[in-house]
């Protein structure tokens, strides 16, 4: 059995995974995009989590003993600010392809295509 | 149909290898091992009480370097692609009055929230990236409120490059008295606050940088928020 943070993990990145793959409109696609992410990032602290201890942040009473592990927690960092980075460089595209063809549906912008 | 069928079957198979991958590694267990010795050590090392913020800024300083330039570049790509001649905000209405006078008077305090987290980035929970981002969520409400507000191009494009520019040079500081790059040299050559870990002034130059990439962070939010909000002019492009 595994807990209920990685089923959770799991669960999120299959919800966007499912948007990317099924949905037409682009916007539904990016949130998709989003929703998997969050899904990742979920799955790195998690893996990071000790049972029964705190946030690594060692004020009064909080030893190493007693903290959990850091390294992930500054990985996902990262991989949010990444995140945000692609998310606005991906509806820029968004917004440049609504300008061009007027519609946001993948399969008529294929369509039009040539 | 077909197309929802396949996507199901890869979902499965995707999660059944993922769940199984996921059952070898025990949940809540202590699995650190150099998350121990960043543990152990970053109160000697750093300076900073908040281990997160010590291995994001000091121990892998050149990283977050790296992290900015992202944002910088994802800010410039999206600023080239929506390139025209003539944009302009092209709102029909103002905002309402709930609205307006909610963003002018909660502007200062959000902005002076977003500066304690990005300032205090050493003590608690946060850093230059989330203080950035509060920053650019007051300049967003702005936009939101006002049809014809538009940020001060003037202040915000010189003191993102400043704030970039300044990040390089305290790691070429760094490079020069210490021998490499990022090296904290306020805290091992200076030994400033030694004394006072766990408050305001240590952590050697934990703070100076967060403030550096939280200024950075929210004028770069911002420009992109800007680019977004304007729409080509109606007729030509």
């Amino acid at each position: 059995m595994i807990s209920a943070y990685y089923f959770g993990a799991i669960s999120l990145i299959l919800i966007g995974l499912y948007a990317i793959l099924t949905k037409r409109n682009l916007l539904k696609i990016l949130v998709g995009l989003s929703i998997m992410e969050t899904g990742v990032n979920l799955l790195l602290i998690s893996v990071g989590y000790v049972s029964g201890r705190t946030a690594p942040i060692l004020t009064e009473g909080a030893t190493p003993q007693t903290a959990v592990d850091p390294i992930p927690q500054a990985l996902v960092l990262t991989a949010i600010v990444i995140g945000v980075a692609t998310t606005a460089l991906a509806l820029t595209v968004a917004i440049n392809l609504y300008e061009k063809y007027k519609t946001l549906d993948i399969e008529k912008i294929r369509g039009l295509r040539g | 149909m077909v197309k929802r069928a396949l996507a199901i079957i890869i979902i499965l198979i995707t999660g059944y290898w993922l769940a199984n991958a996921l059952a070898q590694v025990p949940f809540g267990a202590d699995k650190m091992l150099v998350g121990k010795y960043y543990l152990e050590n970053v109160k000697e090392q750093t300076g900073a009480v908040n281990a997160v913020t010590a291995v994001v800024v000091n121990y892998r300083g050149f990283d977050t370097l790296g992290e900015v330039t992202v944002l910088f570049i994802a800010a410039t790509g999206v600023a080239a692609l929506l390139w025209r001649k003539k944009r302009e905000r092209t709102a029909k209405s103002e905002g309402s009055v709930v609205l307006q006078t909610g963003s002018r008077l909660l502007l200062p305090f959000i902005m002076l929230f977003g500066a304690y987290i990005f300032i205090h980035g050493h003590l608690t929970p946060g850093g230059g990236f989330p203080g950035g981002a509060t920053i650019a969520t007051a300049f967003l409400m702005l936009y939101l409120a006002f049809r014809e507000y538009e940020i001060p191009h003037n202040v915000f494009e010189p003191l993102e490059g400043l704030a970039g520019m300044s990040y390089v040079i305290v790691g070429l500081i760094g490079l020069a008295i210490g021998g490499y790059f990022l090296f904290d040299w306020i805290w091992q050559t200076w030994q400033l606050g030694h004394a006072n870990i766990g408050r305001l002034f240590s952590a050697g130059f934990i703070p100076i940088i967060y403030t550096l990439i939280g200024l950075k962070v929210g004028t770069e939010l911002t420009g992109i928020v800007d680019n977004m909000v304007k729409e080509p002019k109606e007729g030509g492009q």
